[in-house]
């Protein structure tokens, strides 16, 4: 199996380095043909790897590709951890990812940049595989670090857009931030285990709870907690935690099919893999849990509510997305790892089909994508109509289809959790759930019910896109309906994440709901009998009559609920807050610097300082060689006199 | 079947040879000459490398020469791990050098050929040499055909630059060679492995630390002796730029490895806490500083001295580490950085400064407010340059991560907070360098002159190639640069721990 994983990442490196290298040479059919050939063997390969492992009782495979260096006695290596975790994650990725390249066909037909933006995310899938095979956290930092700039790279495709530009220095810059905590937490794990490895460093997970280091005078922590602090400041940015979510409504500058890939299915959930890949560590630290439970709840509930005033058809996704990672970080901080990752899955399908859907919308309408603009498209688009609306239904949590089944897990988990937070996590979530049911049927009505309210021009010339952009949405509607049914037994409650997750008996949340669960026909009986159901449907049945039976109420609320409104709109302030303290504080305090500490101070006053003291020496100087003979005679005398008398004085 | 050959003077005299007879030569073919010296160099340090023996910490390859018998001077050379990969940088960055001055420089070429390859040789010497006098005189002797570079091909403000770098250099070494007489006084050898053994009271290392403190610190530059830097960088040509920041800049960090530490070990623990304190300072106060530049080259300035802090940072903690466990974890890991953060910001300063030589030649102008789309025009240039604005940023992946990253978690092990500052270069180098590549490169056409750009050319796409390879090949697999360190690092780490009194 070695060669099979290793060929896993390597095909889209290989896919990537073509289109990139040779796209002139190879053309357009050329680039794609190679780019989706390559993640469409990664896929085939990532199921035979999941068979493999799941199925074919395969061993864990934990093992080194390379030596990267040695020194101090660390090992730095580069190696695979294959586990259930593991190829769960490579199969959802090479499985968006292979639904994105096919969809890109469609999308950016008309692109000049066609070779170079295929060259992008076959090298996005190989480092968000590289990300999640790691075996050690420097590879994981070195994925992490490549799926941002590629990120980067993406966001700011379309080059000679301001807005694109800005979003995406933004997006590197505030997962600058992050990862700043993530390496720090890597220096902690070094100094306290001498290891990088995943394996020897679970190992001390122990040892690190009790091991103490003091940040504060007289102020010990746990150095279990401090590491997982600084790490999940990582997660934070990667995975768009309140507050560094910032960057990720400001993402979707870039290309419709990366908003789906890397900014909603795969490389924004790296941060809540990577805490399910720590759980030996996290629970270690209650004080650390507490903490993720907390910033996922009102993420999950603050993201939300600002989706409910947006105008942008891929904005409200975004804050969509947002919300839902908080979902997940919640899940996380209540040691529910499994429904976390579970969770992760069933939003990668269905995420990527919204996103999708919006792009199909967006190129049906001319690239307008303000849902002001839309209205009754139902008519004229048929298959993303309803691809949309299975999406829909499974971001809400309807009962039956895939984020149902994984949404009541968190919230039903949650609700048995013991760790600090966790009764206001479990409001904030189910509130959530309201507020999520309102915004996407807002979004649904408004692009797809009502009156047309585009121009004629555009109205004239919509119809349904073409197969290569509907084809991905019917493959990607099929798992937005089943998967959670399907794997809701064996991922949550049949211990199938085996080895590669821990869970401390006293945290642990989904045994307990393990044991009143009996088959997911029953989960769907027993959602019934919890609010969760039913907020989700007063979300719809509100949407509905503010939407589309009273359209004039939105603007009334909006009106009443000014000073609300206003704060929703401003999206708490965060991004003003930022630009003025941070970006513009940066730049003016680096002018000061530069201008007071190097030219006037070092410069001015020390360095040409000395020069004009020299100088000031050396004029005064002169004026005791003036060359008149009489100056030099009467010295001599005065200097005699002086020598004389110190002679006579002194005997 | 190299092994015999003295391949260290080879590498020192052939090149200055080679520069002589370029200058000779006239104008005709001098470009041609110049590449075949330089690659001839280059050929002969291969040797170097691999014929390095990694399993013992004497020194290797050694020449011994009398030279001046009555005082004990002797040409005397040698390396061990740190400073083989210094050597090679030197050797590969003059060959690109030559070439990327072949269609820039039309004046007087054989002069400024000649010039860089006699100044190759002087520094492979400052590298090479076991005599503290031999050291001394290549460490001045560079001053002069960089004093050259910069007087005849630099910029209008070339005077001022020139005596600001001469001055401040020059001030440096002089007291250093004060203190290289004083231990000769002391122990009657100049030879630097010798006057490592020599005993000294706390004070007499205190008062020789700083002597050569001051030396190293204005070449690497530490602050707050930094400022002739940015303007020597700004006036010199491309040429001048590159050599200035990818090897002379390395020297200060070399005499710090090479002779402060070793023989004033408890003059730096007692005054570690100042060097680490100025090496903060240099990445975050500099980081900011940075941030604020207009012009490409000056950011680029500001960019090496703060990457230099993390040079300094490296060797210093290294007092701290050794004084908190007996094993000293980490303290290698931060030397041993320490180096690779040299070679790699060798590699990287030198590819940003041609790709601004790139945009000179064709623009002349350095402000990055002249500039706005150039990877509309240029779009194989605007590759290499975000390629080098990452690595300079230090994306995992490049060579500009491996050393950071040493460097960070050896300062974990001695104190969370320091880590902690020196951790804010992944967000303020990354600020000011790609928003120096959001206004030079993205965006739309700023103005006609960049639409008028034209791409770059096979020539500058091989220097500029060759570059990115490195790049990329230190920061997949830097363990072929790591491992020739260990013996000589391991040596240093162990006079660091032996006290002196």
């Amino acid at each position: 199996m070695e060669s099979v994983y290793l060929a896993i990442p390597l095909f889209p490196l290989a896919g990537a380095i073509i289109a990139g290298l040779f796209g002139r040479q190879i053309g357009r059919v050329g680039a794609h043909t190679v780019t989706i050939g390559a993640v469409a063997i990664s896929f085939v390969l990532s199921v035979i790897a999941f068979w493999h492992i799941v199925f074919g009782g395969g061993a864990v495979y934990n093992e080194s590709v390379y030596t990267w260096m040695v020194s101090d006695g660390i090992t730095f290596e580069i190696g695979f951890l294959v586990d259930r975790l593991t190829v769960l994650m490579m199969t959802t990725v090479t499985s968006v990812s292979l639904m994105v390249h096919i969809y890109t066909i469609g999308y950016m037909h008309e692109d000049p940049g066609y070779q170079r933006f295929f060259s992008y995310i076959s090298l996005f899938t190989f480092a968000m595989l590289m990300l999640v095979m790691a075996n050690n956290f420097m590879q994981l930092f070195f994925g992490w670090e490549a799926v941002g700039v590629v990120s980067y790279l993406l966001i700011g495709f379309w080059y000679t857009r301001e807005s694109a530009i800005f979003a995406n220095l933004k997006a590197f810059l505030v997962n600058r931030v992050g990862d700043f905590g993530f390496l720090l937490g890597i220096g902690a794990i070094l100094a306290w285990t001498g290891t990088l490895d995943y394996a020897a460093v679970f190992a001390q997970a122990g040892d690190l709870a009790n091991a103490r280091i003091e940040l504060f005078d007289g102020a010990p922590w746990s150095v279990a907690t401090v590491a997982c602090l600084l790490l999940f400041v990582g997660a934070m940015g990667k995975s768009a935690q309140v507050p560094l979510h910032v960057w990720l409504p400001d993402s979707m500058e870039g290309p419709t099919p990366i908003s789906a890939l890397i900014h909603a299915a795969t490389m924004v959930t790296a941060g809540i893999f990577m805490l399910a890949r720590m759980s030996p560590l996290f629970e270690m630290s209650e004080t650390a849990l507490s903490f993720v439970l907390v910033i996922g709840a009102i993420t999950a509930l603050a993201m939300g509510l600002v989706g409910i005033v947006q105008h942008d058809i891929k904005r409200v996704v975004a804050y969509s997305t947002l919300s839902q990672l908080g979902y997940m970080t919640v899940a996380l901080g209540a040691s529910a790892y499994s429904a976390a990752i579970f969770h992760l899955m069933t939003h990668a399908f269905f995420k990527a089909l919204l996103f999708l859907g919006a792009g199909s919308v967006i190129i049906a309408m001319h690239h307008e994508q303000d849902m002001r603009r839309m209205g009754g498209l139902r008519r004229y688009m048929p298959i993303t109509y309803i691809t949309a609306v299975i999406g829909s239904l499974a971001l809400i949590g309807f009962p039956g289809f895939s984020g149902f089944f994984s949404k009541d897990a968190i919230i039903e988990g949650v609700h048995y959790s013991g760790i600090p937070g966790a009764g206001f996590a479990y409001w904030c979530v189910l509130i959530g759930v309201f507020v999520t049911a309102l915004y996407t049927f807002r979004m649904l009505f408004l692009t797809f019910h009502g009156e047309p309210r585009m121009d004629e021009h555009t109205r004239e010339h919509l119809h349904e896109t073409p197969l290569v952009v509907t084809i991905p949405l019917i493959l990607l509607a099929i798992p937005s309906v089943i998967i959670g049914a399907w794997t809701i037994g064996p991922l949550l409650f049949g211990g199938w994440f085996g080895e590669s997750i821990l869970v401390l008996p006293e945290h642990d949340v989904m045994a307990k709901l393990g044991e009143g669960f009996h088959g997911w026909w029953g989960f769907i009986i027993h959602g019934f009998q919890g609010p969760a159901v039913y907020l989700a449907l007063a979300g719809v049945v509100v949407a509905w009559y503010v939407w589309i039976r009273r359209p004039d109420l939105a603007d009334r609320a909006a009106e009443r609920l000014r000073p609300v409104h206003r704060i929703l709109e401003k999206k708490y302030g965060f991004d003003e807050l930022y630009q003025t303290v941070f970006a513009d504080g940066g730049r003016r305090l680096g002018g000061v610097l530069s201008r007071v500490g190097d030219q006037r101070i070092i410069d001015g006053w020390v360095v040409n300082g000395a020069a004009r003291l020299v100088g000031r020496g050396a004029g005064l100087m002169r004026h005791l060689q003036s060359g008149y003979l009489y100056h030099y005679a009467f010295a001599m005398i005065l200097g005699v006199l002086v020598a004389l008398s110190w002679v006579v004085l002194s005997a | 079947m190299f092994a015999d050959w003295p391949l260290l003077s080879l590498s020192i005299w052939l090149p200055i040879l080679g520069g002589v007879i370029v200058l000779m030569s006239g104008e005709q073919g001098a470009r041609r000459l110049a590449l075949l010296f330089a690659i001839a160099t280059f050929a002969v340090t291969i040797p170097l490398y691999t014929g390095f023996d990694t399993t013992t910490q004497a020194m290797q390859f050694r020449e011994f020469l009398p030279w001046l018998p009555s005082f004990n001077i002797n040409y005397h050379l040698g390396i061990d791990g740190i400073s083989l990969p210094l050597i090679l940088l030197t050797s590969f960055i003059t060959i690109l050098v030559v070439i990327a001055g072949w269609g820039s420089i039309e004046k007087r070429v054989s002069q400024y050929m000649a010039s860089f390859l006699i100044l190759e040789g002087v520094m492979i010497g400052v590298f090479a040499a076991l005599d503290a006098v031999l050291f001394y005189v290549f460490f001045e002797a560079q001053l002069i055909p960089m004093f050259l570079i910069i007087g005849a091909w630099g910029g209008p403000n070339r005077v001022y630059a020139t005596l600001k770098f001469f001055l401040y250099t020059f001030l440096g070494s002089v007291l250093m060679l004060v203190a290289l007489v004083y231990l000769y006084y002391q122990s009657g050898t100049f030879d630097l492995q010798e006057l490592h053994l020599v005993r000294l009271s706390m004070t007499e290392q205190i008062w020789i630390f700083l002597a050569l403190f001051l030396a190293f610190a204005v070449k690497i530059p530490m602050w707050p002796v930094h400022t002739w830097l940015p303007d020597a960088h700004v006036e010199a040509p491309t040429g001048g730029s590159v050599i200035l920041a990818a090897i002379m800049l390395k020297m200060g960090g070399y005499g710090f490895l090479r002779l402060s530490l070793p023989i004033a070990p408890d003059a730096g623990h007692e005054l570690a806490g100042l060097m680490i304190a100025l090496s903060l300072i240099a990445v975050v106060y500099i980081g900011f500083v940075a941030l604020a530049q207009k012009d490409l080259k000056k950011l680029i300035a500001y960019s090496s001295i703060s990457h230099m802090g993390f040079v300094t940072l490296g060797t210093f903690i290294v007092f701290l580490l050794v004084a908190e466990s007996p094993d000293a974890a980490g303290a290698r890991l931060g030397v041993e950085g320490a180096i690779v953060q040299m070679v790699s910001h060798g590699l990287i300063s030198a590819a940003l400064f041609l790709c601004v030589g790139v945009l000179y030649d064709r623009m002349h102008t350095r402000m990055i407010a002249d500039y706005g789309g150039v990877v509309n025009a240029m779009p194989v240039f605007a590759s290499f340059l975000v390629l080098f604005a990452l690595s300079n940023a230090g994306l995992p992946g490049t060579s500009g991560f491996v050393g950071e990253f040493m460097v960070i978690l050896a300062t974990f092990h001695a104190n969370f907070w320091l880590a902690a500052l020196a951790a804010l270069t992944l967000i303020l180098g990354a600020a000011y360098t790609l928003w120096m590549v959001k206004r030079v490169v993205f965006g739309p056409v700023a103005n006609e002159n960049v639409g008028a750009l034209r791409d770059i050319g096979p020539r500058e796409f091989v220097v500029l190639g060759l570059l990115a390879v490195t790049v990329l090949g230190l920061g997949l697999w830097p363990a072929p640069l790591v491992e020739v360190m260990h013996p000589a690092v391991d040596k240093l780490i162990a006079q660091v721990a032996q006290s002196k009194l």
